[in-house]
Parts: C-alpha cells; sequence; structure tokens
C-alpha cells in the first residue's frame, strides 16, 4: 500500500520552495521580464538569511538566550535585502541598460549560486569564528515550529498542520499573487505592461516602474524559497549545492501553472511528490530505475510546455511581450 | 510651474553606426572596471593588495607548462561548446540545452567505449564514436527545434529541460554500467586497452584537442559569413517575416541550424569524454552548456573574439581557482569574479548602443 500520510508531507515541504520561486517568477514574466536569475536570486535569499542567522546566533552569549521574534525576523529581512539587491540588478541591466534577459538572468544564476556556495563554504573562515560547521539549529527550530496541537490530531495533523509558518506563507503569498493579478487595477495594468509595453505606455502606465516593482517583488517572493529551503528544509544547515535545480524547477513550474500563481499551490505540490517519488517507489534491488524516475518533473513540463503550444489557446500562452525589452523610441 | 516644459534630465538615443574601436573601447573599459572592482572584493575577502592577487591568478592560470596546458584545453572545450551554440543564438533560438547537448554525447561516446571496446579495430571505434556522439548531441538538439518550428514551442525553456533529462539518463547508466557494483561511478573507461581513446599527438595530451577545435573555429567563421546557410540564418535571425518573405524556409532552416548546433555540442562531448576525461559522470559538462552562451553572446558571435571571451572566463576560472586554495576559501570564487565581470560587460552593450545626452541648460535653451 503506497503511503500517503507519510508522503504528502514530504511532497508538500519540497513543494513549498519550488510554490515560492514559481509565485516570484510568474509575477516577474506578467511584467515582461523573464528572469532566468531565479535559481541564484533563491541561493542568495537561502545564504543571506544563513549569514544573518548566524551573526545573531554568534552575538549571543549562549544558545539560550535567543528571542524567538528576532531569531525570524533577522534572518527573514537579511534574505529579502539580499533577494531585493539582485532584482534590482536584474532590472537594472535588462530595464534601464536594456540587456538581453537571458544572459543577464544566466549571469546572475552564475552569481548567485557562486555567491551562495562561496559564503556558505568560507563564512566560518571568513569571520574566524571556532565553531566547526554552519548548523543554526536554533535559528532553524523557529520557522519549523509547527501548531503545538498538531502532534495530537493524527493524520490529519500530519498531512495539514506539521509545516513551519513559511510553508503557509508561500500559499496566502500564492493566492494572494493569483488575486492580485486578476482581480485588480494593479494587476491588470502589469499584465498590461507584460503584453503589449507600447499600449501600456500610451494609456499613461509608467513602465519601467511597474517591471521594476514586479520583478523586484517577485524576486523578493523567490528568495524565500532559499530561506525556506535551510531553514526549514534542511534544519539550518547550509550544504553547498544542496538546494541544487530547483530554481529550474520552479521556471518549469510556471509554465506547469500556465501563468496562474493559484494554480501553483497544487502544481507545486504535485512537482513536490514527483521530485521525491523515486524514494517510494518499490524497485528492489534495481536501484538504477530510481534515476528514471528523477526525470518526471522535468518530462512532464517538457509535455506541458508542448501540449501548450500545440493548443495555442489564447489564455494559456506566454506574455506576449515576455524577454523583450522595452524602449519606447523603437518600433 | 513655468518649469513644466521642462524635458527630462537625461535622454537615451539611440546610436546610428559606431565605429569599431570605439565599441571595444567601451567594453574594453567595462573589463578593466569589473577588474578593479572584483580586485576591491577580493582584497576585502582575503586582506592581500589587488596587485598581488592579480599576479596569483597569473601564476595559477599560466604558472607552469602544465597549466598552461590545461588552460589551453579548458579554453577548447569552451569555445568548442560556444562555437556549436552561435549559430542558434544568430538566428535568436535561445538554445539552453548546450549543457545537455554535451552530456548526451560524451554518454554515446562512453556507450561505444564501453559496449564496443576491444571488439572492433580500434580506428573502427572511433569511428563509430564520433558519429554516435554527433548524432546523439544533434537529437538532442533536434528535437527541441521542430517543436519551435512546428508550432513555436518556447526552446528557451524546452532545451533547459533536456539538460536535466540528460542528466538523469546519465545518472542511470552510470548506475548501469558502475565499476565496480555499488560504487556509483564508472571510472576510467578501458584503462588498460586504451580502446577508444583519441589518440595523442606527441608527448601533448590536449594537443588533439585543440587542433580539432581550431579548426571548428575556422569552419564556423566560413559558415556563418560565407555560406548560403549563414545568410539564411542571419536573415531569420534578423526578421522571421523578412526570411518568409524572401522564399526561406524558416522551420528547415531552425531545425538544421539546430542539427549542426546540437552536433557540434555532441563533438565537445567526445573531446571530453574519448579526449581527455575518458569517464563519464552527471558534472562533466561542469556549467560550459551555461558558461558558452555568454561567451558566445559576449563576442557578439564572432567565432574570433570567441576566443578571447572564453579565455578571459577561463583565466578567471583557473586564477581564483588558486586564489581559493591558497586562501583557504571555497572555489565558488571564481563564479562570483565571473558575475561581477559579466555584469559590467552585460552593462556596457547598453552604452555601446545607446548613448545619453543630458539636458542642456534651461538658459543656453532659452537664448
Amino acid at each position: 500500500m503506497f503511503d500517503f500520510v507519510s508522503f504528502i508531507p514530504r511532497a508538500v515541504v519540497q513543494s513549498v520552495p519550488l510554490l515560492f520561486g514559481s509565485t516570484g517568477e510568474t509575477l516577474t514574466e506578467k511584467s515582461g521580464n523573464l528572469n532566468l536569475g531565479i535559481p541564484g536570486i533563491m541561493y542568495v535569499g537561502g545564504i543571506c538569511g544563513v549569514i544573518g542567522a548566524f551573526f545573531y546566533e554568534q552575538s549571543l552569549p549562549s544558545p539560550d538566550a535567543i528571542n524567538g521574534f528576532l531569531a525570524v525576523m533577522i534572518p527573514l529581512l537579511s534574505c529579502l535585502i539580499g533577494s531585493l539587491l539582485m532584482g534590482l540588478l536584474y532590472c537594472f541591466l535588462t530595464v534601464s541598460l536594456r540587456a538581453n534577459q537571458n544572459v543577464t538572468g544566466l549571469a546572475m544564476t552564475t552569481f548567485g549560486v557562486g555567491f551562495g556556495n562561496f559564503f556558505g563554504g568560507s563564512l566560518i573562515k571568513l569571520t574566524a569564528s571556532d565553531v566547526p560547521s554552519i548548523a543554526l539549529s536554533n535559528t532553524s527550530s523557529f520557522f519549523s515550529k509547527s501548531l503545538p496541537f498538531a502532534d495530537k490530531l493524527g493524520w490529519f495533523g500530519k498531512i495539514f498542520l506539521s509545516y513551519g509558518f513559511l510553508a503557509y506563507l508561500s500559499i496566502a503569498i500564492a493566492f494572494i499573487a493569483a488575486y492580485v493579478l486578476k482581480k485588480t487595477r494593479v494587476g491588470l495594468h502589469l499584465r498590461a505592461v507584460g503584453e503589449s509595453p507600447e499600449t501600456a505606455d500610451a494609456a499613461g502606465i509608467n513602465v519601467n516602474r511597474y517591471k521594476y516593482v514586479a520583478t523586484c517583488t517577485g524576486s523578493m517572493i523567490a528568495g524565500l524559497g532559499g530561506l525556506y529551503y535551510v531553514m526549514d528544509y534542511a534544519c539550518g544547515v547550509w550544504s553547498n549545492d544542496a538546494f541544487g535545480d530547483r530554481g529550474w524547477l520552479a521556471i518549469a513550474l510556471v509554465i506547469f501553472t500556465i501563468w496562474r500563481p493559484n494554480w501553483g499551490v497544487l502544481s507545486s505540490l504535485l512537482f513536490g511528490g514527483l521530485y521525491i517519488l523515486y524514494l517510494f517507489i518499490p524497485t528492489g534491488m534495481n536501484l538504477c530505475i530510481k534515476e528514471l524516475y528523477k526525470m518526471l518533473p522535468y518530462v512532464v513540463t517538457i509535455i506541458v510546455l508542448v501540449i501548450t503550444s500545440m493548443r495555442n489557446k489564447r489564455e494559456d500562452q506566454p506574455p506576449a511581450s515576455l524577454g523583450l525589452a522595452y524602449f519606447r523610441e523603437e518600433r | 510651474m513655468n518649469n513644466k516644459s521642462r524635458g527630462p534630465l537625461v535622454h537615451i538615443v539611440k546610436r546610428g553606426n559606431i565605429p569599431w574601436y570605439k565599441s571595444w573601447l567601451i567594453r574594453g573599459a567595462s573589463i578593466v572596471i569589473a577588474l578593479i572592482v572584483c580586485a576591491v572584493v577580493t582584497t576585502l575577502l582575503t586582506g592581500e593588495n589587488p596587485i598581488q592577487i592579480y599576479a596569483t591568478m597569473f601564476k595559477g592560470a599560466f604558472g607552469t607548462p602544465r597549466k598552461i596546458w590545461i588552460l589551453l584545453q579548458n579554453l577548447s572545450l569552451l569555445l568548442c561548446i560556444s562555437l556549436a551554440l552561435t549559430p542558434a543564438f544568430k538566428m535568436r533560438f535561445w538554445n539552453i540545452g548546450g549543457e545537455g547537448q554535451v552530456l548526451i554525447g560524451g554518454l554515446a561516446t562512453a556507450a561505444c567505449m564501453i559496449l564496443l571496446g576491444d571488439k572492433i579495430p580500434n580506428w573502427a571505434l572511433i569511428i563509430i564514436m564520433v558519429i554516435a556522439a554527433m548524432v546523439a548531441g544533434a537529437v538532442w538538439g533536434g528535437i527541441p527545434a521542430f517543436f519551435k518550428a512546428k508550432w513555436n514551442t518556447n526552446e528557451t525553456l524546452f532545451t533547459l529541460m533536456m539538460n536535466y533529462v540528460a542528466i538523469q539518463l546519465v545518472a542511470f547508466f552510470v548506475i548501469v554500467w558502475e565499476v565496480p557494483k555499488g560504487a556509483g561511478k564508472i571510472g576510467i573507461i578501458n584503462q588498460s586497452t586504451m580502446a577508444g581513446w583519441l589518440p595523442q599527438i606527441g608527448n601533448y595530451k590536449y594537443l588533439l584537442n585543440i587542433i580539432i577545435v581550431a579548426l571548428i573555429t575556422i569552419g564556423m567563421y566560413v559558415y556563418l559569413n560565407y555560406s548560403k546557410h549563414g545568410y539564411e540564418i542571419s536573415v531569420v535571425g534578423e526578421s522571421e517575416r523578412t526570411a518568409r518573405y524572401v522564399g526561406i524556409k524558416v522551420e528547415r532552416v531552425i531545425v538544421r541550424t539546430m542539427l549542426l548546433s546540437g552536433a557540434l555540442c555532441g563533438v565537445a562531448g567526445l573531446l571530453l569524454v574519448g579526449g581527455t576525461d575518458h569517464t563519464i559522470t552527471t558534472t562533466i559538462a561542469g556549467g560550459r552548456g551555461y558558461t558558452a552562451i555568454m561567451v558566445a553572446w559576449l563576442a557578439n558571435f564572432n567565432p574570433f573574439i570567441m576566443i578571447f571571451a572564453s579565455l578571459l572566463l577561463v583565466f578567471l576560472s583557473r586564477g581564483s581557482a588558486e586564489i581559493s586554495t591558497i586562501f583557504g576559501l571555497n572555489h565558488s570564487f571564481a563564479d562570483i569574479l565571473t558575475g561581477i565581470i559579466l555584469f559590467f560587460i552585460i552593462g556596457s552593450e547598453f552604452f555601446v548602443k545607446y548613448k545619453l545626452s543630458f539636458r542642456k541648460s534651461a538658459k543656453k535653451e532659452a537664448k
């Protein structure tokens, strides 16, 4: 019998970083920016949180003196600031300087992943502290704190209530983003900017401001995915390259959800499930089959990509000006 | 109120033609500024003076003949992949799948070496390896191209996903062929017989790779600039509608170009597996597929300038590896420096294409 009670919580914890990343990337893409730097931004978000928490824990006289509020707020803020800076950099290059978005995004990913791994691997050396490894289990315990009565509710508590607050935040943000995009004037303007910046400009919408705000907000949301991964999923232990390719999967998820953040909640769960499915499929001694199962999320994305392009439905298409820089004087 | 008619402080104007020396001056200046910023960052992190740092980096990259050979070998591989991606990019086909195409080419090579090694004469094996690697790469590049041509499927994300499919495929075969069982890696293939190893010229282990890539460079330059195919590629890249209007079969050009691009990536995989590493792992391409995109773009798709662009990036990675070893820092330091330099070069393109004209003071305009 397939063990759903242990499968679903594990799929959920896998899905949270993907959901953060894809919600952020959806907002970004709705403004016409294809930000391939998301994987890098998620690394930066994660490591900035780690750096913040590290300095906070180091500054304490003893581990017991930790203040729950500060222990959450300091990593959270440093994560947001770090990913905001990355978002600003991306915007400055692609919106103000009209650079090619693909190249900029890839450079950001190179930089961001390098940044994360570098500080993850050298933080102790650089600050000359005497701890053997970065293990922020104290901070992490605040991030992964679940509701106190979750344990008592049996399978229900395990499936729905056993997560840290960031997991619920990710779902809330996804729904808020969906609401803003679909139902508010700001969302309408944002979609106009992504579909046809010329028209939006003619209608008096400040195209560059929308692009900046959407991309920076998107980066900050994506950065939270990195923070969730280190603080909650990995229990505050940073290990290099552990975050892996989740950033790219988040971008794939954007296509999978055909640019609808509210669909992201369930699709990210599906992706998270596919991501760890290989752990739950009995393969016996045949280890190599597991490697093929790990292919599933990518193959599914490709299939969705092909199907959406074949059906060619107008509402399922990417924003029309995705990947293009806008220059008012160009025709 | 009387200031209402004032224009914006800075006005951006598109440049017409800019003399080539001026545009390279701008790019060169950006690299110099970037190198200074890199030096400052390194100084902040290590406390060493910047000149010392660049001296160390030079020593790390060019210090001994062996280091120079490694540098040239890395350079040739990066260049090979960049060249492979160039025709696709010139066509505005964003092939981010270089990594996967290289891997799959390497996998095909390794498969031939493992399955056919010692069963057929070495020369025949090598010919089969070359064909297999090119076909595998071409198929991997051709699939997204087919869907792009037929249904306009987004190629950026398609090729990206194909990378991961390739990685998992390699991971699968690594376990199938692992030596010894349970080791989780293949190890050096045919170590005793050296079957399927590309021949070595004289005592120089990497010379063959370098020569092959040099030939590809010249070939690619001629192909892009002096052949009908190259012309078609640039027309499709500039404007698909124009291409259709003048009777170019756009779909065919897309698929054909991507087959070529993928096949050349496959060659890079062949050189990696057959020529240097003699093994296959999931990380054998080492992110070169992504770096190559930036090389091709930085060089403005000119094969000869690509040599310098890849030299710059390889120098940075080798040099900063040396720094991180000496100062006990993490090896990802190279990525940070590369990132900084790329940001500056990317930014500098703006000043090549546009010029800023500042608002003249109101008094002057009044007169």
